[in-house]
């Protein structure tokens, strides 16, 4: 007696109740298929969250500068300029973990062409601020060195506003367009980066050169940068130092004591967006965690149904017996039955699970990520559980006594 | 034919006693049975029922262990042997036949005749074959694909005696296997039995029927877990055809 002849006695046993083993099978397959939606939907979210934060911007950290103080009101970030060029400047020469630093002032402003005029954000920006937020052009192209230097009169356009002055899918590179009865000349459209973690439209804005920001917007230049500094690290595990290093510099430059608080704010926007995915990753376990009980309840009902099909086939146990069937024989038997039953239950928990969890994903639209790992798992664990629990019942059919399970009335 | 009662005795059975205690009560279901049965015997135990002669025949079977005493099946001491090895013995060496049959419902006849086969580790197709020859052997070998509840009485019983001839066991046990059918069929049935004890196979009985005990060589009177009375006898159908 081996392994082919136990499972079709198995099949065979269980086919016999169809509807009971069905409904025995239905813990495990609820127990499976809610562990795998439910680390699917956790990371969906997960994925969700990453994918919102990198839009913004890879490893990124902004610096904003110190805060007014008026008769005890404080100003807030931002509201006292205290960043200078020079400190751009130092922060790209002398922090080795920064890739890239860049300045961006913004503005609102309307922008008006022949027959149409659009309110947006209006961003003056070192050409770095493109490859900080690893953004590219739809169509045209981004504008350089050069054109910052000399103070060009040129735009860059989110598909938004290109959009909304446009009309959707037109080409605009190459029109003009004014601002304050300034005429630009739309270079490119940048590609669509969706929605903030805040939920406001990555693509209403436009960009232009630093320098024409502080020319023509602005009026003037100056030596206080009235916006941010925008600094991509390195790797995101070098966004701590980073930080550390711009907070030395910058404290270095303005000449601050030790006992002195900064007079700029630091925002590192990787470690929000750990903490945001460690929110959504503890969800997923304790999601899972309850699905793994009710796989457990569904270990139960497997327990449940094996004692009664030992007591009802005790006679059939007899009679095995009396023609051969060892201990084991009868262990394996019942074994197998259970086994057959928790891992067939796995087997559409996991399909069903699936088939949810990509359902939820698309309800939600979200990226459905099939994850291998869970559907295995998840399996192993059901399988786990027909054998945990397939084992008393097992063993007590294994143990019946020959003589009194032929007399089992 | 070799005759068998030259070689040593099938079964060697020494100061048998099975006891059940309850609470203070000491109940001897076997008291000190000693019984010797050559190879090619027919034996009826027989007896008033609570006298002992199930028991008995579960212990000669391996169904059961004696409290005490020994026994030799087939020259091996078998009164000590674990629960796996007892399975081996009743699956290599003896086949049983019950008075209810106790054939595998919703399985067919065929695969009813296998089981025996499947514990002893015969191959798929070696079984198939074996079982439809055990099953033409007792007559029955248009009927592989029945249903035990698709069978009569005494069809059922020709099932079980196939099971039990299919391991070519050295003995067979049978416990009333004539109580459960009507008087024709149970005449037909002791005809199979007599057949092959014709061809060489050790058969014993447990019986209360007198008809039956008719069929047998040797008759044991079983009372109060003692062996009370051992004759020989000429068998039934010897008698006729003599």
């Amino acid at each position: 007696m081996n392994v082919a002849n136990v499972l079709p006695i198995a099949f065979a046993a269980l086919w016999r109740n169809k509807t009971r083993s069905f409904l025995t099978m239905l813990g495990i397959i609820i127990g499976v298929a809610s562990v795998i939606s439910m680390v699917a939907v956790g990371e969906g979210a997960k994925a969700r969250v990453s994918a919102v934060f990198s839009g913004m911007g890879t490893n990124l950290l902004i610096v904003l500068s110190g805060s007014t103080s008026s008769g005890g009101v404080m100003g807030g970030f931002g509201s006292m300029p205290t960043l200078t060029w020079d400190d751009l400047r130092a922060i790209r020469a002398q922090a080795p973990a920064v890739r890239a630093a860049a300045a961006q002032q913004t503005t609102r402003a309307t922008l008006m062409v022949d027959d149409a005029n659009w309110t947006t954000s209006v961003g003056g920006v070192t050409p770095e601020f493109f490859e900080i937020r690893d953004w590219q052009t739809l169509k045209g192209s981004l504008f350089g060195e050069t054109d910052d230097q000399t103070g060009s009169k040129l735009i860059v356009l989110g598909a938004t506003v290109a959009g909304r002055l446009f009309g959707p899918g037109s080409d605009p590179v190459g029109r003009t367009i004014r601002i304050r009865a300034v005429p630009f000349v739309v270079l490119g459209i940048l590609e669509r980066k969706g929605q903030s973690p805040m939920g406001s439209d990555y693509d209403d804005v436009a960009y232009i050169p630093m320098r024409t920001f502080q020319n023509q917007i602005q009026g003037g230049l100056q030596k206080f940068i009235a916006g941010i500094i925008m600094v991509s690290a390195l790797t995101s595990v070098d966004t701590k130092r980073a930080q550390t290093e711009i907070t030395g510099i910058l404290r270095d430059r303005h000449h601050l004591g030790t006992m002195d608080d900064d007079d700029f704010n630091i925002r590192n926007l990787t470690e929000i967006a750990n903490a945001q995915q460690q929110g959504t990753k503890a969800l997923t376990s304790l999601l899972a965690a309850i699905a793994i009980v009710s796989l457990v309840v569904g270990g139960i009902g497997i327990m449940n149904i094996m004692l009664v099909s030992v007591t009802e086939r005790t006679r059939e146990i007899g009679v095995r017996m009396a023609v051969g069937a060892k201990p084991w024989h009868v262990l394996a038997q019942f074994m197998a039955e259970a086994l057959t039953l928790s891992m067939i239950g796995g087997m559409i928990g996991v399909v069903l699970g699936s088939s949810l969890a990509k359902l939820a994903a698309s309800k939600l639209g979200w990226s459905y990520v099939p994850r291998l790992d869970t559907a295995v798992l998840a399996f192993a664990f059901s399988a786990m559980v027909g054998f945990v629990f397939g084992l008393y019942p097992a063993r007590k059919a294994a143990r019946l006594d020959p003589i009194d399970a032929l007399r089992f009335e | 034919m070799t005759d068998l009662r030259k070689e040593p005795p099938l079964v060697v059975a020494r100061h048998l006693y099975k006891t059940y205690t309850l609470g203070d009560d000491v109940l001897h279901a076997l008291a000190d049975v000693s019984l010797t049965v050559n190879r090619g015997e027919f034996v009826a135990i027989m007896g008033p029922s609570g006298s002992g002669k199930s028991t008995l025949m579960n212990v000669l079977g391996c169904l059961d262990r004696p409290t005490s005493g020994t026994y030799a099946l087939d020259g091996r001491e078998v009164s000590t042997l674990g629960r796996g090895e007892l399975a081996t013995v009743r699956n290599r060496t003896i086949g049983f036949v019950f008075q209810n049959f106790n054939l595998l419902s919703r399985t067919s006849a065929l695969e009813n005749v296998e089981l025996p086969l499947v514990y002893a580790g015969i191959p798929r197709d070696e079984r198939r074959r074996r079982a439809r020859e055990a099953l033409e052997r007792v007559g029955l070998g248009t009927r592989l694909g029945h249903r035990p509840s698709q069978l009569s009485g005494g069809q059922q019983q020709r099932v079980a005696i196939a099971r039990a001839i299919v391991n070519r066991p050295k003995i067979i046990f049978a416990d009333e296997p004539t109580g459960n059918l009507d008087t024709k069929t149970s005449i037909e049935v002791m005809h199979l039995f007599r057949e092959l004890w014709d061809e060489g196979l050790t058969l014993v009985f447990v019986t209360h029927e007198p008809d039956v005990a008719l069929y047998a060589s040797r008759v044991l009177v079983v009372r109060d877990g003692r062996v009370v009375s051992d004759v020989a006898q000429l068998p039934k159908d010897a008698v006729l055809a003599a």
